[in-house]
């Protein structure tokens, strides 16, 4: 039952009982200021994510990290239907759901390199980015705990009646851990301000995600269980994400309660930087390439009557910034070694023994 | 001045801290309308209604998911994981998030949440549902560790848990739930990290916790008749440790006992006696005792589960041995 082999088999249109969707063409209902900030956003996404990879190239970044190349429409999309006072969790693979929330790309870049500018200064690295100022409440490297996480901070908001929505983005894989169901019952029957976002990008690691899974659509499938509505969109078509975040978001936000987006999406590179990803069909990695979200959203905004020359310039315009960002991100020092020690506690300090 | 059981100073402690703090919010199975399995929350729900008080499902890790994602906003939670051993089901929530989150953001978040959750021995509840798993909290950094050996105690120590700004895990014991103490009038807001010396002696220190502290008493007393003159110390506490107060009673006494309930390997008592032996060795006049529930899982039957348990008679003999 390959459901992988090509993107554009996902006749999500043809199929509104599986969301809710606004019937029309996709982002018809989109000022032309939003659209060029979503295009800004996923240039940002994806440059950052490519200088993140020339720079583990260069060896400057240690350790491991997980890429959003080709899923930006994800995060772009979401982060653009968000508020300022909203909260984000995302997984290890969070580079592009923390900038979306407003995070610095120094700030990213400069935990990656390890620096002393870096978002914790060094103590998170590519897998736990947070921006809580922003709203970024977190990246988490164990599957599906932020789930639980996500709840709490909707919580919150349902008791302070702050209006604030929690956005929770997570991989195909993260749905067969028991930490999910819970999160999602838990959700339905309190009435929680929560999106759960599931990014398919068909494999959970290594694996077919098809391989070991139950159903077709390993979240929108069972969302009923939850009664919630199956919600299974385009992941690669930025319009179409915006579209069903504002939706589910705002629905969220008026006391609609939870909503389990399942977003069909692929990553260009393999799981994680020690993983070439050759588990993988060619033709089936050419035909996402070819459903890439910023040729999609290129041709769009042509169709739709944007210059050639307003996408070039906001694409070098980006470009410059992410390399104005590396540059002050490699200039960080190494934090000092004091900080070893420090913020165990709230009193900043890491004493166990008086 | 009223008398109060361990048992009901739960939901004492509770309730003063709800009174105090309208923001504060308690969640957990059958806490709400059931009053908790051990009746330890009783009233709760009538008191500050459904919002502040909720059930939930059997569902560990969002209990403690929920509890912790309020707690990153500021919102102060106390989550009950009715069993300790229970703990295992969320340990990921408890070893990998809770502990985690103020350090992995390098201080962007405070985690003021405690979690409560019934420890220990003595019911014949078998392996899975009387386990003294204190020493698998204290292992972590990042999380605070208190377990009361008295209702005084339980009021006290609570109030100072819910007002810690950092994750704090509660160990209620089962067999201390009927035990009665008077409980002064007013506020009750102890602190975490001090030590109590329960009993003053010259000979030897017994180092206890919760069940553990009324058994070292009362074998100190059957000690004394013997000759024997303990010091007890109710730790109350294992992180934050006062070892200003464990080191200061072995400086005098010259010997170290420690009584513990959790299994032997790794128990709270090895850290202790490491400390001791390597801040106090010139204090020692001889060899450093653990007496510790043996290294097994624990049986049902009264008299297996008894027999498992360091018991009054144990201490004693144990202590005796080692001065014969």
């Amino acid at each position: 039952m390959s459901i992988s082999a090509d993107p554009t088999r996902y006749d999500y249109a043809s199929r509104p009982v599986r969301g809710p969707r606004p019937q029309g063409d996709p982002g018809l209902d989109c000022t032309d200021e939003t659209r060029l900030s979503l295009y800004t956003r996923l240039q940002e996404l994806r440059q950052v994510e490519k200088r993140a990879y020339d720079l583990f190239l260069q060896n400057l970044v240690k350790g491991t990290s997980h890429l959003s190349l080709g899923m930006e429409a994800v995060s772009a999309g979401f982060g653009e239907a968000m508020r300022h006072d909203d909260y984000v969790f995302a997984t290890y693979r969070g580079h592009a759901h923390t900038l979306s929330k407003g995070a610095s790309m120094e700030g990213v870049l400069a935990e990656l390199l390890g620096r002393e500018n870096g978002l914790m200064g060094g103590k998170g690295g590519s897998m736990h980015l947070s921006d809580v100022d922003r709203g970024m409440m977190g990246s988490y490297a164990i599957i599906g705990s932020h789930l639980t996480l996500a709840n709490g901070t909707a919580w919150s908001s349902q008791l302070r009646g702050s209006g604030q929505v929690t956005v929770c983005f997570f991989g195909d894989g993260t749905t067969n851990i028991g930490a999910f169901h819970e999160a999602l019952n838990l959700a339905a029957i309190w009435d929680l301000p929560v999106v759960f976002v599931c990014e398919n990008n068909l494999y959970m690691e290594y694996t077919p995600i098809d391989y070991i899974t139950a159903v077709d659509h390993p979240a929108a499938d069972r969302a009923s269980a939850y009664g919630l509505e199956p919600i299974l969109i385009d992941g690669n078509d930025v319009d179409v994400v915006y579209d069903t975040a504002r939706y589910v978001i705002e629905r969220a936000r008026s006391g609609g309660g939870p909503a389990l987006v399942e977003a069909m999406t692929y990553r260009s590179g393999g799981h994680s930087r020690a993983d070439p990803g050759k588990y993988r069909p060619a033709d089936e990695v050419q035909a996402w390439a070819d459903y890439d979200p910023i040729i999609v959203y290129h041709q769009r905004l042509l169709e739709r009557g944007f210059g050639e020359d307003t996408l070039t310039q906001i694409t070098n315009s980006v470009a410059d910034r992410v390399d104005q960002a590396t540059e002050a991100a490699k200039a960080g020092s190494d934090p000092s070694l004091d900080v070893i020690f420090t913020e165990l506690w709230a009193d900043g300090g890491s004493e166990w023994r008086n | 001045m009223a008398q109060l059981s361990y048992r009901d100073a739960v939901a004492y402690g509770i309730a003063q801290e709800m009174r105090r703090d309208p923001n504060l919010v308690f969640l957990g199975e059958d806490v709400a309308a059931a009053g908790g399995v051990f009746k330890t929350t009783v009233g709760l729900l009538d008191e500050f209604g459904p919002d502040r008080v909720r059930d939930t499902p059997i569902s560990e890790q969002a209990i403690l998911g929920a509890a912790a994602g309020a707690a990153m906003t500021g919102i102060p939670v106390i989550a009950e994981i009715m069993f300790s051993d229970f703990l295992a089901v969320c340990f990921d929530l408890v070893a990998n998030e809770i502990a985690k989150l103020r350090y992995m953001t390098d201080g962007q978040v405070s985690v003021p949440m405690v979690i409560r959750t019934a420890n220990g021995a003595g019911s014949r509840f078998g392996a899975q549902h009387s386990q003294s798993v204190e020493n698998w909290c204290m292992m972590i950094p990042g999380l605070k560790v208190v377990a009361p050996s008295n209702p005084a105690d339980v009021v006290g120590l609570l109030a100072a848990s819910i007002r810690d700004p950092d994750p704090v895990v509660f160990f209620e014991h089962k067999s201390l739930m009927a035990t009665k103490a008077d409980i002064p009038d007013g506020e009750l807001v102890d602190r975490l990290g001090e030590a109590r010396v329960v009993r003053a002696g010259t000979d030897v220190t017994i180092a206890a916790l919760a069940l553990m502290v009324p058994r070292a008493l009362d074998a100190a007393e059957q000690l004394a008749e013997q000759g024997i003159s303990a010091e007890v110390i109710d730790l109350r506490t294992l992180v934050p440790l006062d070892t200003r107060t464990i080191l200061g009673s072995v400086e005098k006494t010259g010997r170290l006992v420690t009584v513990e309930e959790n299994p032997r390997l790794c128990g709270w008592g090895a850290e202790i006696a490491s400390l001791v032996a390597q801040e106090a060795f010139w204090s020692l006049d001889g060899p450093i005792v653990r007496i510790t529930t043996p290294h097994i899982p624990l049986p049902a039957a009264g008299v297996l589960e008894d027999g498992t348990l360091p018991s009054v008679a144990r201490i004693v003999d144990t202590i005796r041995t080692e001065w014969a």
